[in-house]
C-alpha cells in the first residue's frame, strides 16, 4: 500500500511537472515557456510523437490562438455564420499546432535568450528575444506579443520575427485564398485540414 | 538607335508604373503574370540559387563572413546618396564612416572594423527614399530572378543604376577616383549578394515553404512588411488587433 501511495505520488508529480506553470511576468513566461520548449525539442530520450505532443500541450495553454484566429479571419470574422466560424476554429487550431511544432523544430538547437521588454499598453507587452542557431547563422531577433489583459494568465498573441509579424503573414495568406475564391470560408477550412492531415 | 529604343522603353516601363503608384501594396499588378514568374522563380531557386547557396554554407566561416561583410561594404555605396536624399545626416555618417574604414583597414571591405567603433549603416534604395518622399508602394508584382517588387521600388530599382557609384563604374564602365570596372564586375557582386542571402536563410525558407499553405502569398507579405520597416528605420509593428481585444 505504501509502494502504491509512493506511486501515485510520483505519477502525480510527473504530471505536474510535465507542463510547468510558467511565471505571470511576461518577459520571465517568455524566457521559461521557450526554454522549456527547446530542451523538450532537443531530449534525445523522448519520441518525435512525444515531443510534438509536449508542444501542443504548452501551446494550448499559453497561446491565444482562438484569438489568431479570429485576426487572422480578418473581416471575415464578421459576416461569417456561427457554424462556419466554429468550424473554422476547429481547424485553425489543428493547423497552427501542426505548422508550430513544424517552425519550432527548425529551431530546437538554438540558443535562446530573452534581452529586454515593453509595455505597450495595459493589454500588451512585447518581449525581445534572440535566438542564435547552432550552424553560424546570423542571430535573429524575435519579438512575441504578450496579451496582458488577465494579469495572471499570459497569452502570447503573435511573434514578430526581424521586424516581420507572423500573424499578419498568416493573415495576409488567408486573405489571399479568400479573394481568390469569392470570400468562400469553407475553401479555406478545406486548405487547412489538408494542411493538418499531410 | 538601340539606346534611343531602350530609353524609350524605360519611359514607358515608368510611365506606367507611375500610374500605379497611388494603389495600395496588397493590390496587384497582374497576379497570373506574377504567380507564373514566381513558379519559374522558384524553379530557378531549385535547380540554381538553392544548391549554391547550401555549397557556399559548407565554405569556412572566415571565408563566408569575410564574403558577407564585401557585398555589404559595396552596398553601402548606394546608402550614402540615398541617406542625403532622405536628409539622414547621421545616416550618412555611418555610412561614409563605414565605408571608407572598411575598404581600407578592413581590406577591401572584408573585415568589418567600422561596426566594433559603432558604425552601423542602414541599407538604403531609392525605393525607400522615394517611400520617405511620401510615394505609396503602389501595386505589387514579381520580376523574373529578381523577385518581389511594387511599382515604387521597381522605379527605385533602375534608378539605383543611376545613383549607385559602384554600378557608375562598372555597369557605366566609367571612373570614379581612378577606379573603373565593367558590367562583368556588377553582376558578380549582385549575384554573391544573392547567395550569401539565400545562404543566411536555407532554415527559414524551408520553414516557411513547409508552412505556407500559399507561399506566393506568403512572401508578397513577407517582402511588403520588410519595404515598411525599412522606410520607417523601425521593427515595430502596427497594432491592427482591433476590437478582438475587447
Amino acid at each position: 500500500m505504501k509502494k502504491l501511495s509512493i506511486l501515485f505520488f510520483l505519477f502525480f508529480l510527473n504530471f505536474n511537472t510535465s507542463a510547468l506553470p510558467y511565471s505571470t511576468e511576461p518577459k520571465e513566461f517568455v524566457s521559461e515557456l521557450v526554454n522549456d520548449a527547446i530542451n523538450k525539442l532537443s531530449d534525445k530520450n523522448l519520441t518525435n510523437e512525444e515531443k510534438s505532443k509536449y508542444i501542443e500541450k504548452i501551446a494550448l495553454e499559453n497561446v491565444d490562438i482562438k484569438a489568431l484566429g479570429l485576426y487572422t479571419l480578418g473581416e471575415l470574422r464578421k459576416s461569417s455564420e456561427k457554424k462556419d466560424l466554429i468550424n473554422y476554429q476547429i481547424a485553425f487550431e489543428k493547423y497552427f499546432l501542426k505548422s508550430l511544432t513544424s517552425r519550432l523544430s527548425d529551431y530546437s538547437s538554438s540558443k535562446f535568450e530573452v534581452t529586454d521588454f515593453e509595455k505597450k499598453s495595459a493589454n500588451y507587452t512585447i518581449v525581445n528575444s534572440e535566438v542564435t542557431p547552432e550552424e553560424g547563422n546570423p542571430q535573429i531577433k524575435i519579438d512575441w506579443r504578450i496579451y496582458t489583459k488577465q494579469v495572471d494568465k499570459p497569452l502570447i498573441r503573435d511573434l514578430i520575427v526581424e521586424g516581420l509579424s507572423l500573424a499578419r503573414t498568416q493573415k495576409e495568406e488567408f486573405a489571399s485564398i479568400l479573394s481568390s475564391n469569392n470570400d468562400d470560408i469553407s475553401i479555406l477550412i478545406k486548405k487547412l485540414e489538408e494542411f493538418s492531415q499531410k | 538607335m538601340i539606346k534611343r529604343i531602350k530609353n524609350l522603353f524605360i519611359s514607358a516601363v515608368i510611365i506606367t508604373l507611375i500610374s500605379t503608384v497611388g494603389l495600395k501594396a496588397s493590390e496587384e499588378c497582374f497576379e497570373g503574370f506574377s504567380r507564373s514568374v514566381f513558379k519559374f522563380n522558384m524553379v530557378f531557386d531549385d535547380i540554381i540559387l538553392e544548391p549554391i547557396a547550401k555549397g557556399y554554407n559548407k565554405l569556412p566561416e572566415p571565408i563566408k563572413a569575410g564574403t558577407g561583410n564585401f557585398t555589404s561594404n559595396v552596398a553601402t555605396l548606394l546608402s550614402i546618396p540615398n541617406s542625403l536624399l532622405q536628409g539622414n545626416i547621421k545616416q550618412v555618417g555611418h555610412a561614409t564612416g563605414s565605408f571608407l574604414i572598411n575598404s581600407t583597414v578592413g581590406i577591401l571591405g572584408f573585415l568589418n572594423p567600422a561596426e566594433k567603433i559603432g558604425l552601423k549603416p542602414h541599407r538604403e534604395d531609392v525605393g525607400q527614399t522615394l517611400g520617405k518622399y511620401g510615394f505609396g508602394p503602389g501595386c505589387y508584382f514579381v520580376l523574373p530572378v529578381l523577385g518581389p517588387t511594387t511599382a515604387r521600388d521597381s522605379i527605385g530599382l533602375i534608378a539605383d543604376s543611376f545613383l549607385d557609384p559602384f554600378a557608375h563604374v562598372t555597369i557605366q564602365e566609367k571612373e570614379l577616383f581612378g577606379m573603373s570596372g565593367n558590367s562583368l564586375d556588377y553582376f558578380s557582386v549582385k549575384g554573391t549578394t544573392a547567395v550569401d542571402f539565400r545562404s543566411d536563410n536555407i532554415t527559414n525558407f524551408e520553414s516557411l515553404e513547409r508552412n505556407s499553405i500559399d507561399l506566393y502569398s506568403s512572401l508578397k507579405s513577407i517582402y511588403l512588411q520588410d519595404r515598411e520597416n525599412k522606410i520607417k528605420n523601425s521593427t515595430d509593428t502596427q497594432d491592427d488587433w482591433g476590437n478582438l481585444d475587447n
